[in-house]
């Protein structure tokens, strides 16, 4: 899983079914200082996140497929977590 | 997944039967502003509605199998959605 903060949102009209109704967020991936990467990630929402927020985003099919409860999902990105807060141990 | 804009249609001479009903489009992959980024690929086309110009988002791996009908056919990108806009929030939207 990635950590990503929610800067926007997709819209489209003609997609696969799987998308109907669901929404899909433009989330840019940090780095370990919490910090844009230029990265980014168009993912479905599970968890109602919105602007600004930080998001645990998994980045692998299967896992997508389980949460969507669809086994024949085509989304690889979806949205699984809101993160308060990431400590950062010094090592 | 990522964005892409549409920039080619390819027509090919020749397929393995498992891709012989798919649309193949020739994608440049977009970086989240909309300028292009990285090198452009061959995507099937799951909606069967993108053409030149059309920006849209893939999705890459196993998972692009599952966009196509008939589905489960040996790609490894493919177009799930056209994109009809991208809204990128605004900090002060979150005041």
């Amino acid at each position: 899983m990635i950590l990503g903060r929610i800067i926007g949102s997709v819209v489209s009209t003609i997609h696969h079914p799987i998308v109907d109704g669901r929404k899909l967020l433009l989330a840019e991936r940090l780095d370990q200082n919490g910090l844009p990467t230029g990265g980014y990630v168009i993912a479905v929402d599970a968890i109602g996140a919105g602007h600004g927020e930080t998001v645990l985003v998994l980045d692998e099919g299967s896992g997508a497929r389980q949460i969507l409860d669809d086994a024949a999902a085509p989304v690889r990105s979806i949205v699984v977590g809101i993160v308060d807060a990431v400590d950062l141990e010094a090592t | 997944m990522l964005l892409g804009r549409v920039i080619g249609t390819v027509v090919p001479a020749m397929l393995v039967d498992e891709l012989s009903a798919t649309p193949l489009l020739w994608v440049q992959p977009l970086d989240r502003d909309g300028e292009p980024e990285g090198e452009p690929l061959v995507c099937a086309d799951g909606t069967r509605m993108a053409g030149p110009g059309q920006v849209i988002y893939w999705v890459a791996s196993r998972e692009a199998a599952l966009a196509l009908d008939p589905w489960f056919v040996p790609v490894d990108d493919a177009i799930v959605g056209l994109v009809d806009e991208v809204r990128v929030y605004s900090p002060k939207d979150l005041d």
